[in-house]
């Protein structure tokens, strides 16, 4: 057993140094993943150092000041930069919590869809038979289902809430992985290397883990950073229908639920939720393309 | 011909299976007796509570239960609506003519507007047309589409005043319902005007729901005719001397389209899931918004049906596209 781990770690030893450096060329020629990756990175920073940005609390509500518009605006104040909702809270200081909880949401529904998803890939595409079959079965239920019906219905089992608005969106999303994850076992499980390893002793778990699944990651990231976009606007939408986070939480998707009653007198309850969630998703699609453009070996030249 | 149908028929009454598992499970899984749930009733006196548990069938074992859930659905038979009282199947199909029409303008205008825009990037590759196509067909991918009414709303309705806020027609109209499509009705019914107010609240609730499926048209448009463009036979029709538009409507588009339409056929799942939102905000009485009524209002039976039906409809969409997808081309049809 000891002998094929020394030669994996000769062979780490001679690859050239750097993909990270390479990856790294390839992701900031593009533009757009690089104006994504940054507006990640400030909406990461702004919900991490929420408490130190805003003076407000995000639940605090100031009665005297409801519905005050944005400060350019007239009647607006430099207290408030983006205005007060119907209840007098910061509005600004709601979006730079909201966003803890939207990037949270994408975190957790991303590694639940992520981790289990790439088990039962690694699984359905190493053991195939029986196992496969029902497997891929089960996948193909789940994606006949529209995603955000799947979700309702399972958020109808398990009651509304944010943690139960994840894990419905993370089931719903389980198909993506699983199925990369298989296709990309077969496709490696043929290869020299792995039966070289086979043939040397290497047991099924070191074969699957250790050989096998580092060479299925690209096109996994790749999705993960896209999974990100898709679960923020899922739950966004689960918290708009009342079915997810609930109302005095300030995420996105429910600080618009009883927006539409404010529609013709405060347009920025209105506008600036919706404008984050645009923002945030729309980064994450560019970085996620900009990532499949670096890692995919395909449009490597 | 005949063995390719049956083939993709026979992979979809798994799904169809498990779709009813997950249905029938559903209400089983739901906190809380099922009795009540089903009922809508809470406290229900002892006597009756093991009357209605006969009458349900709930004191079956399971995969007898099972069996009658699926023969019931055989019969057409969903259970009734514990808020009304009327069979499910019915609500539904009394409510789905509204959703269908949502349905095919959202999809006219992502088709008519999403196929051009995506032929137009293709040909101006590089250049700024195809840079504001893609940006903007991203922009709409990611875009909240609740949010994306609100300021349609806010927009056309609030501050131009050129559109109504809610509803399927101006309630000043009496409109016979004949079709159920109110485009239709409305035009049947002699009344003046009221073909221009049905248009009218159409009109945002259609671009609402168009809106991802167009940015997914555009996209996918683009990529095809970027490959076939790449071909040999292209190359040559130019080289006759034949002019751009010419080679591109007609050579490539015919090959292009392919790809394009097995997309357009996998819409019809995101058209489903985005009627839930575009129905509600605009107060649309089609299945979307009853669905989500129904589960505010904790009616399981009608939920229930609901999911059921619609999964079955995006499944029979789908599948109708695979089959149309083999017949135009023939490669699919051998290679399985």
């Amino acid at each position: 057993m000891s002998e094929p781990i020394q030669a994996t770690a000769a062979i780490e030893e001679i690859a050239p140094p750097g993909p990270w450096r390479e990856f790294w060329s390839y992701f900031s020629e593009n533009r757009g993943a690089l104006i994504g990756f940054g507006f990640i990175v400030l909406v990461l920073l702004a919900a991490l150092f929420a408490p130190l940005l805003t003076p407000h609390s995000p639940f605090e509500q100031y009665r005297d000041y409801i519905l005050t518009p944005p400060a350019w605006q007239d009647g607006g104040l430099w207290r408030f930069p983006l205005g007060t909702d119907e209840v007098g809270r910061d509005i600004l200081t709601r979006l730079i919590y909201g966003g803890r909880l939207s990037l949270f949401m994408g975190m957790i529904v991303v590694s639940m869809s992520l981790v289990l998803g790439t088990l039962i890939g690694l699984m359905a595409g190493y053991a195939r038979g029986v196992t496969d079959t029902l497997v891929m079965r089960a996948m193909d239920i789940i994606m006949a289902l529209p995603s955000l019906l799947l979700a309702l219905a399972i958020v109808t089992i398990l009651g509304p809430g944010l943690i139960n608005a994840a894990i419905a969106i993370a089931i719903t999303y389980l198909p993506h992985y699983v199925r990369i994850t298989r296709a990309s076992v077969m496709a490696e499980s043929s290869k020299d290397y792995v039966i070289a390893s086979q043939v040397s002793g290497a047991g099924v778990m070191r074969l699957v883990f250790i050989t096998i699944l580092p060479n299925c990651m690209a096109p996994l990231i790749v999705q993960a950073s896209l999974g990100f976009s898709n679960a923020i606007l899922d739950a966004a939408a689960l918290g708009f229908i009342g079915l997810g986070a609930q109302p005095p939480s300030p995420e996105w998707g429910a600080m618009l639920s009883g927006a539409l009653e404010f529609i013709q007198r405060a347009w920025w309850v209105v506008t600036f939720p919706g404008l984050m969630i645009l923002m945030t998703v729309l980064a994450f699609n560019l970085m996620g393309d900009g990532l499949r453009d670096a890692l995919d070996p395909k449009m490597k030249r | 011909m005949l063995k390719f149908i049956l083939k993709r028929i026979s992979v979809v009454i798994p799904t169809f299976i498990g779709v009813t598992l997950l249905t029938f499970a559903l209400i089983r899984l739901i906190p809380g007796d099922p009795v009540e749930l089903m009922a809508g009733e809470r406290g229900i006196d002892p006597i009756r509570h093991a009357q209605l548990l006969h009458q349900m069938g709930l004191d079956q074992p399971i995969l007898v239960q099972y069996w009658d859930y699926l023969v019931g659905i055989f019969h057409a038979d969903l259970g009734t609506s514990v808020v009304t009282r009327a069979p499910v199947i019915k609500e539904f199909f009394t409510l789905f003519p509204a959703t269908l029409e949502l349905s095919i303008c959202a999809m006219i205008i992502a088709v008519v507007v999403g196929l051009p825009a995506g032929i137009i990037a293709a040909v101006r590759r590089g250049k700024f047309t195809d840079y504001s196509v893609m940006g903007l067909s991203l922009t709409g991918y990611s875009m909240p589409i609740f949010w994306w009414g609100l300021l349609l709303i806010l927009l056309f309705s609030v501050s131009l005043g050129w559109t109504p806020v809610s509803g399927r027609i101006s309630a000043t109209y009496w409109v016979d319902e004949v079709t159920g499509f109110m485009l239709i009705d409305s035009l049947l019914s002699n009344e003046a005007g009221a073909f221009l107010s049905a248009v009218q609240h159409l009109i945002l609730p259609s671009i609402v729901l168009a809106t991802i499926p167009l940015a997914v048209i555009a996209r996918m448009t683009r990529s095809a005719m970027l490959e076939v463009l790449r071909e040999d036979y292209v190359q040559v029709a130019r080289a006759k001397g034949l002019a751009m538009p010419l080679v591109v409507c007609v050579h490539a588009l015919r090959n292009a389209l392919i790809p394009v339409i097995t997309v357009i056929g996998l819409q019809v799942g995101v058209l489903m899931a985005g009627a839930i939102l575009t129905e509600t905000i605009f107060s649309w009485p089609g299945i979307g918004k009853w669905l989500l009524d129904s589960i505010y209002r904790r009616d399981y039976p009608a939920v229930q049906g609901g999911i059921l039906l619609v999964s079955c409809i995006v499944i029979l969409v789908n599948l109708t596209v695979d089959i149309f997808y083999g017949v135009v081309n023939p490669r699919i049809r051998h290679n399985r």
